[in-house]
């Protein structure tokens, strides 16, 4: 199989396990998209520097690109084959699945978030509490 | 990039994940690497079918490694030791930003036990 059938194949794997198999469902959710939105920039800063210094080359018979490594055009994205991006979404989906499906099983579910951010945001809303309270006559 | 740097050019990408994304354990505190169990139960699954399809796609020449930008060790006489590296450095960050953003959002990673 050429890398591009691969590729597509890849992501049709992922979608019916989240959807169908796993029933995990996280491509219906704003917090998958959210956090893919977040990863895909970064993906293509780092694929980009693995394809565009060429650490890595592709083969163009098994890709839709033509083997000149561009910015953008002829199917490539940050220099990287558009069959990289999927490629990475069948790897970020496979992953963020397991991690719901053994969170479901009650595999360290917790603790929960405790980091300064957090205990600085549960602070400020506590007080906001308290003042709304007091303000009441 | 200096002659004596680049056989770390890959290297250095998967120490810029792993920087990157230090800051949701330490700030945020999304607990990621302190859920060791969960973790390596996510990560392994992943590691072996992509090794797999990147040692198929090696042995078809998809796709192939410049050995003046890696570190020169081989594993399974193709696979390049960095895109090991990258099967588990690179699901660890998608786990990280996904619990980030839960956490942010308030959007529970997994609603049946929240």
């Amino acid at each position: 199989m050429t890398y591009t059938q691969l590729a597509l194949l890849g992501v049709v794997v992922v979608v019916l396990l989240d959807l169908v198999v796993l029933r995990v469902g996280l491509l219906r959710r704003a917090l998958f998209w959210t956090a893919y939105a977040i990863m895909g920039f970064f993906q293509l800063l780092t694929n980009g520097w693995l394809t565009g210094r060429e650490i890595v080359t592709y083969n163009p018979e098994t890709t839709l690109t033509s083997g000149q490594v561009v910015l953008l055009g002829d199917w490539r994205i940050a220099y990287a084959p558009v069959e990289d991006l999927m490629f990475g979404f069948a790897m970020i989906v496979l992953t963020l699945d397991l991690w719901v499906v053994w969170g479901r099983r009650g595999i360290d579910v917790g603790p929960y978030a405790d980091g300064p951010w957090v205990r600085r945001r549960d602070a400020r809303e506590a007080q906001a509490a308290q003042r709304a309270r007091n303000a009441r006559p | 990039m200096p002659d004596v740097l680049q056989p770390y050019a890959y290297l250095a990408v998967l120490a810029f994940i792993l920087v990157t994304t230090l800051p949701l354990e330490l700030y945020l505190g999304v607990r990621v690497w302190r859920r060791p169990r969960r973790l390596a139960l996510t990560v392994l699954p992943v590691l072996v079918v992509f090794t797999l399809w990147d040692l198929y796609a090696i042995g078809r020449d998809h796709w192939f490694f410049d050995p003046g930008q890696t570190s020169g060790v081989l594993l399974f006489g193709a696979l390049p030791l960095e895109e090991l590296l990258f099967f588990i450095v690179v699901p660890i960050a998608g786990v990280m930003t996904l619990e980030a953003v839960s956490v942010v959002r308030r959007w529970p990673a997994v609603p049946e036990t929240a």
